[in-house]
């Protein structure tokens, strides 16, 4: 009996081990796992848009139901079975994750991530098991400027975009500017943030950056010291790269000293918290959503915009913000590159076939032209967007003003050159047309 | 004295035989699984033998994360890339600061113990979080290392090298900490634990006595560490040096139960795989699966894991002589 029972035990564990059962081949789904924030501070504001972002197109695609030309079932005809994981826990945890998902479950395509971090983490792994990883957010310039990874892409703009673009909005709507300092949570992307604007600043305005910069710490969530610094200053520009909870905090706590009425304040990541703030969003806010996305192209009239905006309210009933459309856009490049990959091959497409056709791809996607420039096609450019907050009463939203677009070209250092040498060599080789 | 035999080291070698030949056979997801579990339980054998002694640590991932960062930064400034080497030089790194640290944190007790060492750990995040030439938050990655010159072509067959070096090393520190538990050193450990005053009248420092548990401690902590780094091959300040990487460990230990030195290795890997299958079914919410079953835990298995283990192990060996003679006859 409890050589039977020993057995049973030993026999249920290895079933709990083994991968779930081999499907037939031929009608094997493409699994795909979409990772971003799920629980934390950046979920709300980023990581459940985002996931929601992909949700709405993954499911139009197993329809067939995206606006012509991607008005195709699945991915090369195979519908994708999706599993969403949750993006928090820190880069150990995501990187023990990321290979229970390649090696235990059998994951096709990984995607998404929002940490610049996880994604510097992820990149070697992602080589070492050669696995498709398609970044749909992360912010460093440097997972394709420092290595040359074979098997991953990054389906936006690198985060010296951003700042450069708000250099470029600056010298454009407020060239009387004198000085200019920020606020920017004391970590990676802050420090990156901050770097590029300077930099970008320096190159392309007269002011002079303040000497007094606040770098107060992530999740933070208290400011009042910083922001009676920022008051102080004589610098009449603010730049701030905050999301999540802490922007929120920092536009309440600034709200009520006058800190937006005072002083002309940059948010690189504004967009974000544009929905959920609604009224409380403060006015004359220069605002930017990292990229061509959520409200910035609110109006733009491409079919494409139209459906994903339509789809996205009916099912979550709002807007899509930026990270909606950044997961939105992963999605459609994979798609795109399997379909051309069926195309060509004649057949369903192996890995290699999908990457060969991701690399160096240039589509139109939700909101925006993108084209995989960088990195030796790796890495996607984009149009970069800023504009300026209005208060529409009679709509009862937010509007932008003043919305001002860059071309790729002008915002995003050429091929095989680093950002931060690029900027500080006087961005050669920017096509700003 | 001791009428019970102990077999102990029988069993952690008997264990190690087998763990070295099933590594080979099982699927490489497991290969990381066992990596990581092993890594943590090295630093859990230090909390085990602290906790013996009723202190508990909330703090040390600052020398977890001092192996790690040792393992990560001698990598990348020094060329020097051998496993043997940046492993020895994780674990010297956290032992020197462990004892330096231990003179302050020796007079402590309770609370006091468990918040200071947080203190310390906290001072380390900070630094690492502010400093860009230390990685700031994002941490940087680390090559594979070679073993002894060795290099392995294949990242897989390196990890299974690491792995095997990573339980005979594991077995070692077991063995040792075993032998130091029940040498008479090692023995003061539950009677500092129990009444203070009364070690101090046999003749015994307690202070000195639990300066060098916690230096050993710190030294299985570093260890443990660039384990964890090298197996990765990333190191970053939040999952490594923040008091939530402190916390899991405590964790860890709770659920292991101080029972055995094995206990550490048994309740790692079982804390790896409930974790990885929390993800898994609840990706909103695993963060209830773990935090439910260390409730559990706490209610129902005083013990821990090893108590059950124990537990079971009892029973059978009570029951044995009875079942044994009808076996014999027939």
């Amino acid at each position: 009996m409890r050589q039977f029972r020993k057995a049973a035990i030993a026999a249920v564990v290895a079933a709990a081990l083994t991968p779930a059962g081999v499907a037939v081949a031929q009608d094997k789904p493409v699994k795909m796992s979409v990772v971003s924030f799920l629980s934390g501070p950046a979920a709300g504001p980023f990581g459940v848009p985002a996931r929601n972002g992909a949700e709405v197109v993954i499911l139009a695609i197993n329809a067939g139901k995206l606006p012509a030309p991607h008005n195709t079932k699945g991915l090369a005809g195979r519908p994708i079975e999706v599993e969403y994981i949750d993006e928090s826990g820190g880069n150990t945890k995501q990187v023990a994750e990321y290979r229970n998902m390649v090696e235990k479950r059998g994951v096709d395509v990984a995607l998404g991530y929002v940490s610049s971090g996880t994604c510097e983490a992820l990149t070697p792994v992602a080589e070492e098991l050669k696995k498709l990883t398609v970044y749909a957010v992360c912010g460093t310039p440097r997972i394709f400027e420092e290595s040359k990874p074979q098997y991953v892409f990054r389906t936006m703009s690198h985060a010296t975009s951003d700042n450069v673009a708000a250099a470029y909005y600056v010298r454009e709507y407020f060239p009387k500017i004198k000085g200019y300092t920020g606020i920017n949570q004391n970590y990676a992307w802050g420090q990156d943030s901050w770097r590029d604007f300077d930099a970008a600043m320096k190159q392309l305005t007269k002011a002079k950056a303040s000497t007094k910069l606040q770098w107060p710490k992530l999740f933070q969530g208290q400011y009042s010291t910083e922001i009676s610094a920022l008051l102080l200053d004589k610098a009449d520009l603010i730049h701030s790269s905050f999301y999540d909870g802490d922007l929120e905090s920092f536009i309440f706590q600034g709200q009520t000293r006058g800190l937006f009425k005072k002083k002309q304040v940059v948010f690189t990541v504004g967009e974000t918290s544009v929905y959920r703030l609604n009224k409380r969003m403060p006015e004359g806010v220069v605002l930017g959503a990292r990229g061509p996305y959520g409200v910035i192209v609110l109006n733009r009239p491409s079919a494409l915009n139209k459906w994903f905006i339509a789809a996205y309210k009916d099912r979550f009933g709002s807007y899509p913000p930026g990270p909606a459309y950044q997961y939105a856009q992963a999605v459609l490049a994979t798609k795109i590159a399997y379909d051309a990959a069926a195309k060509k091959a004649g057949a369903f497409p192996s890995q290699d076939q999908v990457i060969a056709q991701l690399k160096g791809a240039e589509f139109e996607s939700f909101s925006t032209h993108v084209k995989m420039a960088l990195g030796d096609g790796h890495q996607a450019i984009t149009e970069n967007g800023y504009g300026i907050t209005k208060w529409d009463a009679k709509a009862g939203e937010v509007k932008l003003e003043k919305v001002k677009f860059y071309p790729a070209e002008c915002v995003n250092p050429p091929a095989g050159v680093k950002s931060v040498d690029w900027i500080n060599g006087g961005m050669k080789g920017a096509k700003c047309g | 004295m001791n009428l019970v035999r102990d077999r102990t080291v029988q069993g952690l070698t008997l264990a190690l035989g087998v763990m070295l030949i099933v590594s080979a056979l099982v699927p490489s997801w497991i290969v990381n699984q066992l990596l990581f579990a092993f890594s943590r339980a090295i630093v859990v054998l230090g909390l085990l033998v602290l906790w013996r002694t009723r202190l508990v640590s909330f703090g040390h991932a600052l020398y977890f994360g001092l192996g790690a960062y040792t393992v990560a930064m001698t990598s990348r400034y020094t060329g020097v890339n051998d496993a043997f080497a940046l492993l020895g030089a994780a674990a010297l790194l956290s032992t020197v600061v462990g004892f330096f640290v231990g003179f302050i944190i020796r007079r402590y007790r309770d609370i006091f113990f468990a918040m200071l060492n947080l203190a310390f750990s906290m001072i380390l995040y900070g630094i690492l979080v502010k400093t860009e030439a230390l990685g700031s938050t994002d941490g940087f990655t680390i090559e594979q290392p070679t073993f002894a010159g060795i290099a392995f072509e294949d990242p897989s067959e390196g990890k299974l090298a690491l792995l095997c070096l990573l339980m005979v090393v594991g077995w070692a520190v077991a063995v040792g900490v075993q032998a130091y538990l029940r040498s008479t050193l090692g023995r003061l450990t539950t009677a500092i634990g129990d009444n203070e005053i009364r070690v101090e009248y046999l003749g015994y420092s307690a202070e000195h006595a639990i300066h060098i548990k916690y230096v050993l401690s710190t030294f299985l902590a570093g260890l443990g560490g660039g384990f964890m780094a090298l197996a990765l091959g990333q190191v970053d300040p939040d999952s490594m040096v923040n008091w939530t990487a402190s916390g899991e460990l405590v964790f860890v230990t709770i659920l292991s139960g101080p029972g055995s030195v094995a206990a550490p290795f048994i309740g790692s890997f079982v804390f790896e795989i409930l974790r990885t299958y929390a993800f898994e079914w609840m990706p909103h919410a695993w963060q209830m699966i773990v935090g439910g079953t260390l409730l559990i835990v706490i209610f129902f298995m005083p013990g821990g894991l090893w108590g059950l283990v124990s537990g079971v192990a009892q029973r059978l060996t009570r029951r044995r002589p009875a079942a044994a003679a009808p076996g014999a006859g027939g």
